[in-house]
């Protein structure tokens, strides 16, 4: 048997209200709000979140393969499957490959996933998909698009979820594209888009999975079925015979937005969080033809495998009160430049580095039990030498010991800094920036927990590193 | 001038491997080179008062004695670091004496460190100095290459005659680094290799200029009363000089390219302070500043090891080699171990501790019965100079 161990969405904090964009366009609102993530979040980072709230305490070292899909992978040429694979401190010997390029990215990589634990070839695979499209300043791309991600593990013993099948189809077709130079989101007229593609496809996807499994519309318990605009997907529904409120599993749009490559899997979890044993999930999913997918809910369903439900990314959230930092955040304006960098970013040192600022090990004293992040050979306390162990701490929690609110430390859109010296567990300190809070909420013993983020540009390439992040509210399974 | 001759000694010193040490930081040098240091003197880093650090490639504001406080867990202790050009490192050992020499301190560190190999470019950059308009685009081969053209035209060498003399000095110091385990580059060159190699800044080709690596050097340093209670070989400094001109030679009016004023004043300090009076006679080995073939020769001349104008002499008759009148640059010099400039004064220093303590790694390149040796750097446009003059026995 194949199927899923576990699951887990991110969404990141920031929230726009799609009512300040429409205004500055002078535009009528399509409602609600869509995330938006911050300045140090990129695919990578928000796949990192996922799979680590997807992992939740499972050990590291069994995890065998890493899958990530994207159409917005921060580089083009560079593999973030394994940046993700190391962050999350696997084992070296880890399968990992990128799906790319597709909407349907995410689904095509769950199906080879569910397919390599099938043929035996691994006993699970962790998958991972974020996306973080940008739409044309005023277009509708930009109010309903958001950022977000989901991981899976797919394995072959504690299933939460049964895989009992897949259908695709392939089709070409230029409805939305971006060439290797566009920042943003292109595609040919709407009516022609939704009609001959997505609707059309959909259709076609879903009635195929159905009809090669022998199953009527009124046996599936849910279907998902991601879509640019929720308006779509309701006549949709309608029109396949399902029942929109019962049958039918909310899209996000409202609230988070369409993230693109990551929707599926991002639906996926979060129907997978209400379903009850024996229950049939149907997951269709559009990108240059379709693919569709069967589960069937296990006795284990409900059980509480990760650490966040969706219910604490969409609770717990930010108000971005400003388009135009929006439009900064994104790249697609440009700020006055800030006081420059003066650390030169080297590949060298982020290479020999990467213990402790990608795999977040702190070092613990063989001697004494000292523990120190980063990773000291000379022990702190009892300065005895090479003698340590590495203790991975990016998944410890701990409380604000001192902090400071920096006005000038940051970018010039997002100047105030809040440095944080935390202690975590075993009295290790960690220093660092905290993110995704408002500066004047935190507090001595705020509790926090570690987030990775991208720092800075540098040297032509992204660097990353840990920070602090106040723990979201009463929501830990 | 006072002297601090046979005041301070050497008890202990610790040398990396250099070389392209991708795994090694910062920190990771420094416990290297200073462990070592720490066993071959028997002592901890609870003995330690006071440290110097010799590092010149970080950022110019916010690494202070951080790099080594951090490294090696010392505490409660001032640490200073100084940045001087490729004099960094003889500076801070220099320092460091000057202050046992005091009285203040029984035990410091003086400890050398840079990596020049994270910078994701092969050499130590283009543009140098304070002006970004005046400095740009120069580079240490492009400022050292403008001794050679006079040198050679004062006497009377072709261009030809000249990139063969200081061929014979990469000759000489890739022979001497082929047998010293610690050294960047263990390759043997033939004199055809050396002159017909790719030119980097007219005369100078490959080989004649120095490596860029990473390594760390470290050295304790005691009271001379006191050095005989730790080992029983201990190295007494004998003699320092440093200078530093006024005025980049490049800018200074009838500057002739031949006579250094830093180079001579740094040597005639060291020798004076030392009872020298004739280099070439008293001196049994030296470690001098080769980061370029020419340099070597225009520190001969300058520090009164070959008469002017007659260095060739010298070269040609094997003066300079191992076996020779003065041994210069035994361990393969800067040519073979690269300079990460913040270390390489106390990476010289070691060879000559090794040298006077007869403790060479290798016998066959140990010189036969050392008295007095000196190690010296020479850095800058060129603009600054420092000498350090050792001896085994205590005057």
């Amino acid at each position: 048997m194949v199927g899923i161990v576990s699951y887990g969405c991110y969404i990141p904090a920031l929230r726009l209200e799609r009512r300040l964009i429409a205004d500055a366009w002078n535009r009528n609102s399509m409602g609600g709000e869509r995330s938006v993530a911050n300045n140090d979040e990129d695919s990578i980072t928000m796949a990192v979140e996922a799979a680590a709230n997807c992992l939740n305490d499972r050990k590291r070292e069994e995890i065998e393969g890493l899958f990530f899909a994207s159409t917005t992978a921060p580089y083009q040429e560079k593999m973030s499957s394994a940046l993700i694979a190391t962050v999350l401190d696997l084992g070296r010997e880890v399968a990992t490959a990128d799906f790319a390029n597709s909407l349907r990215a995410g689904t095509a990589m769950l199906k080879a996933a569910m397919d390599s634990v099938k043929s035996g070839s691994a006993q699970n695979m962790l998958v991972t998909t974020a996306d973080c499209r940008i739409g044309y300043p005023r277009s509708d791309h930009e109010q309903t698009f958001g950022d977000g991600a989901a991981a899976i593990l797919v394995g072959d013993k504690d299933l939460v979820a049964t895989f009992e099948g897949s259908y695709s189809i392939s089709n070409e077709m230029v409805d939305v594209w971006r060439n290797p130079e566009d920042k943003f989101v292109k595609t040919w007229e709407g009516r022609f888009i939704l009609d001959e593609g997505y609707t059309a496809h959909m259709k076609e996807v879903v009635l195929g999975i159905l009809k090669k499994y022998d199953l009527k519309p009124e046996d599936i318990s849910k279907v998902i079925m991601p879509a640019p605009n929720s308006r779509t997907q309701r006549s949709l529904a309608a029109s396949l015979g399902f029942d929109a409120k019962t049958q039918v599993q909310d899209p996000l749009i409202s609230n988070v937005g369409y993230c693109g490559a990551a929707q599926p899997l991002m639906m996926l979890a979060a129907a997978l969080e209400e379903a009850k044993p024996g229950d049939i999930l149907l997951l269709a999913a559009y990108g240059d033809g379709a693919d569709a997918v069967i589960f069937k809910a296990t006795e284990y369903i409900g059980k509480s495998v990760n650490r966040y439900k969706i219910n604490a990314f969409l609770k717990n959230k930010l108000m971005f009160s400003s388009y135009v930092r929006f439009l900064s955040y994104r790249g697609i304006l440009e700020a006055q430049p800030g006081e420059p960098f003066r650390l030169f970013p080297s590949a060298t040192v982020s290479w020999r580095e990467r213990r402790s600022s990608l795999r977040c090990h702190a070092s613990r004293c063989k001697k004494c039990g000292c523990m120190t992040f980063p990773v000291q050979r000379i022990c702190y306390h009892c300065r005895s030498k090479d003698d340590y162990e590495e203790v991975r701490v990016s998944d410890m929690t701990g409380k604000v010991f001192t902090f400071t609110r920096d006005n000038f430390g940051g970018r010039s859109d997002d100047p105030v800094i809040v440095q944080t010296v935390a202690e975590l567990e075993n009295g290790l300190r960690f220093y660092g920036i905290m993110t995704d809070c408002d500066p004047d909420s935190v507090q001595l013993d705020t509790p926090v927990e570690l987030s990775f983020r991208r720092i800075y540009e540098g040297a032509g390439f992204h660097n990353y590193f840990w920070k602090l992040r106040p723990v979201r509210k009463g929501e830990i399974n | 001038m006072g002297s601090i001759k046979d005041k301070v000694a050497i008890i202990g010193m610790g040398c990396t491997k250099f070389g392209e040490r991708w795994d090694a930081s910062l920190e990771d040098l420094a416990i290297e080179s200073a462990y070592e240091a720490y066993e071959d003197a028997g002592v901890g880093p609870e003995d330690i008062q006071a440290c110097w650090i010799g590092q010149g490639s970080a950022p110019v504001l916010g690494i202070g004695g951080t790099i080594v406080a951090e490294a090696l867990k010392l505490r409660d202790i001032p640490i200073i670091r100084n940045e001087n050009w490729c004099t960094t490192a003889h500076i801070a050992l220099i320092e460091a004496s000057i202050a046992v020499a005091s009285g203040l301190y029984d035990t410091v560190m003086a400890i050398g460190v840079e990596k020049l190999k994270d910078t994701g470019y092969p050499g130590l950059g283009t543009g140098r100095g304070m002006s970004p308009v005046l400095e740009a685009r120069r580079t240490a081969p492009g400022s050292f290459g403008l001794i050679a053209k006079r040198y050679f035209k004062t006497y009377g060498l072709s261009d030809e005659e000249g990139k063969q003399l200081i061929g014979k000095i990469a000759v000489k110091n890739h022979d001497n680094g082929s047998l010293c385990p610690k050294a960047h580059f263990r390759n043997k060159v033939t004199l055809d290799q050396v002159v017909n190699a790719p030119i980097v800044a007219w005369p100078l080709g490959l080989f004649d200029c120095c490596g860029n690596s990473d390594g760390s050097a470290c050295a304790i340093i005691t009271r001379a009363a006191h050095a005989k209670k730790f080992r029983s070989d201990p190295i007494y400094l004998k003699g320092v000089g440093i200078a530093m001109d006024s005025l980049l030679p490049h800018l200074r009016p009838g500057f002739d390219w031949l006579n250094f004023d830093s180079l001579v004043n740094s040597s005639r300090k060291a020798y004076e302070m030392a009872g020298i009076k004739n280099p070439r006679e008293e001196l049994d080995v030296a470690e001098v500043h080769d980061c370029f073939t020419i340099t070597e020769l225009a520190i001969y001349e300058n520090f009164g090891f070959s008469p002017r104008g007659k260095a060739k002499e010298d070269i040609d008759s094997g003066f300079f080699e191992r076996g020779g009148g003065l041994p210069v640059n035994v361990d393969g010099g800067l040519k073979c171990f690269g300079h990460p400039v913040g270390a390489s004064g106390l990476r010289m220093t070691y060879e000559i501790y090794k040298q006077l303590q007869g403790k060479a790694d290798l016998p066959e390149r140990q010189v036969k019965n050392p008295r007095l040796g000196l190690s010296h750097t020479f850095g800058g446009p060129p603009q600054i100079s420092a000498v350090a003059i050792f001896g085994n026995e205590r005057g």
